[in-house]
């Protein structure tokens, strides 16, 4: 479901965080680093975070946008977890992309879950700054 | 204190200890919302209470590992705590990357810690401009210490001398030799010196510097600053950090030190509100009066000089009609 436009002042600020056991961290730092030449605040919470750990961190960062990473195949397992709690928390308040090696049918039930975008490898940086600005600015 | 009916509505919540409101009051602090005004307006008398232990040092010393280990710390005596960490705000995007964050762990669902990460967005000397007044929300969400993790600090980053009652300067064994303890600054500005990575070789040549730096002398309020060896890591000596801390804070309890402190560190708040609020006005009128742009004119073309026309400005004069 849409979000609200954002109507706050000041810069985006998202959070970046990889669920799980998983020790693949360079995807995400390098989508950090392209968020934040965007002029973006991006909150890194790095490797191995619980999906309670992930939603706290969301709620008390009050982020506009959570990007997930994650290249250990758990996808299936983490991801409709993160939308539960999330869901419980703040409702459908804050949007979610992903990002990582997720087969096609996999993502299409993801985003049937509310994951709004999910990237894969190859996918350029520009493409996901550009998405990630729209889903975190809401429906102009 | 317990929460009354009087307060605005988020300030409400965020008395009675709900997250996402204190989430959202800091995110209306940072962003100048004029939401803001009520709420610190409001929640001012609830704060005061809280001691503000500031960290601050060098980049790469482990200030976030070492809030992370004083977190720990602070738990297992049964006392919350609330977290401010900034990072740097990039001058060209204006975007930063906060990663203070991924040092931190605790337990999961517990109530008793609340992180934010904050960016400079633009603010010299180690913290933000809201840092402080985001300070006073979580000092007003109940929160029994506060801690605030300056960005990694130069020579001069010493911002966090207006926000803490106690500042840790963290250091690591090498970075220089005594002279650096000499130097204006950072130094001047730490009611305790702590040592960290000290497990690595040169930890006790740097203690005996700052020893020699702290025997000349105590610190004008009386306090003759401690020097703790740490290792944040695995972890080392972090009680003994928590003791140098507390020590400090009974020390200002015990003298009017404390009041004598906040009394200085507000004053210079006040001012430097007032000042800002005036320079942007002065700003405008100087682009948007036509008088006053005149006077700017006249600057420019080499009729008067700076000085006369800033004095001007102050006392509101537009310059006297060009004698051509």
């Amino acid at each position: 479901m849409p979000r609200a436009s954002r109507t706050r002042k000041g810069p985006i600020r998202v959070l970046i965080a990889k669920p799980g056991l998983d020790g693949h961290d360079r995807g995400a730092k390098v989508v950090a680093r392209a968020l934040r030449d965007a002029g973006m605040e991006v909150i890194y919470a790095g490797l191995r975070q619980t999906p309670e750990e992930i939603v706290r961190a969301a709620v008390e960062e009050d982020v506009d946008l959570i990007g997930l990473s994650i290249l250990s195949g758990a996808h299936m397992a983490l991801f409709p977890k993160v939308l539960k709690l999330l869901h419980q928390e703040v409702g459908d308040r804050i949007p979610v992309f992903a990002g990582g090696i997720i087969p096609d049918e996999d993502a299409q039930r993801l985003r049937r879950l509310g994951i709004r975008a999910i990237f894969g490898p190859g996918a350029s940086l520009e493409e996901i700054v550009k998405i990630a600005t729209q889903l975190a600015r809401g429906p102009a | 204190m317990t929460p009354s009916p009087g307060l605005p509505p988020l300030a409400r919540s965020i008395v009675r200890g709900d997250r996402g409101a204190l989430a959202r009051a800091i995110s209306a602090v940072e962003n100048g919302d004029s939401s803001a005004d009520e709420i610190l307006r409001a929640l001012y008398p609830r704060t005061g209470r809280a001691p503000v232990i500031g960290l601050t040092g060098p980049l790469g010393v482990g200030k976030s590992s070492l809030v992370n280990a004083l977190v720990a710390q602070l738990r297992a005596a049964g006392r919350t705590v609330g977290i401010v960490a900034v990072d740097p705000s990039s001058p060209f995007s204006g975007g930063s990357v906060l990663g203070d964050r991924i040092r931190l762990e605790r337990e999961p669902g517990d109530a008793g810690v609340f992180f934010r990460s904050m960016a400079s967005r633009g603010a010299v000397g180690g913290v933000a401009t809201t840092t402080r007044e985001v300070v006073r929300l979580l000092d007003a969400g109940g929160f029994d210490v506060v801690l605030v993790e300056t960005v990694g600090s130069g020579q001069v980053d010493v911002a966090i001398r207006d926000i803490a009652s106690t500042r840790v300067v963290v250091l690591v064994p090498h970075l220089g030799d005594e002279v650096q303890t000499l130097k204006a600054g950072l130094f001047e500005i730490a009611d305790i010196f702590c040592v960290n990575k000290s497990d690595l070789p040169g930890a006790e040549h740097a203690e005996r510097d700052l020893s020699d730096l702290v025997a000349m002398g105590p610190s004008p309020d009386g306090w003759r600053p401690r020097i703790v060896r740490t290792s944040a890591v695995t972890p080392l000596g972090i009680d003994r950090l928590w003791e140098a801390i507390e020590a400090h804070e009974r020390f200002l309890d015990a003298s009017d030190a404390r009041r004598t402190a906040e009394r200085r560190r507000l004053s210079r708040e006040i001012v430097d509100r007032a000042s800002a609020q005036l320079s942007a006005d002065l700003g405008r009128r100087l682009e948007n009066d036509p008088a006053l742009r005149r006077l700017l004119d006249q600057v420019l073309d080499r009729e008067i000089d700076p000085r006369t026309a800033s004095e001007r400005l102050l006392a509101g004069r537009a310059p006297r009609r060009r004698s051509a």
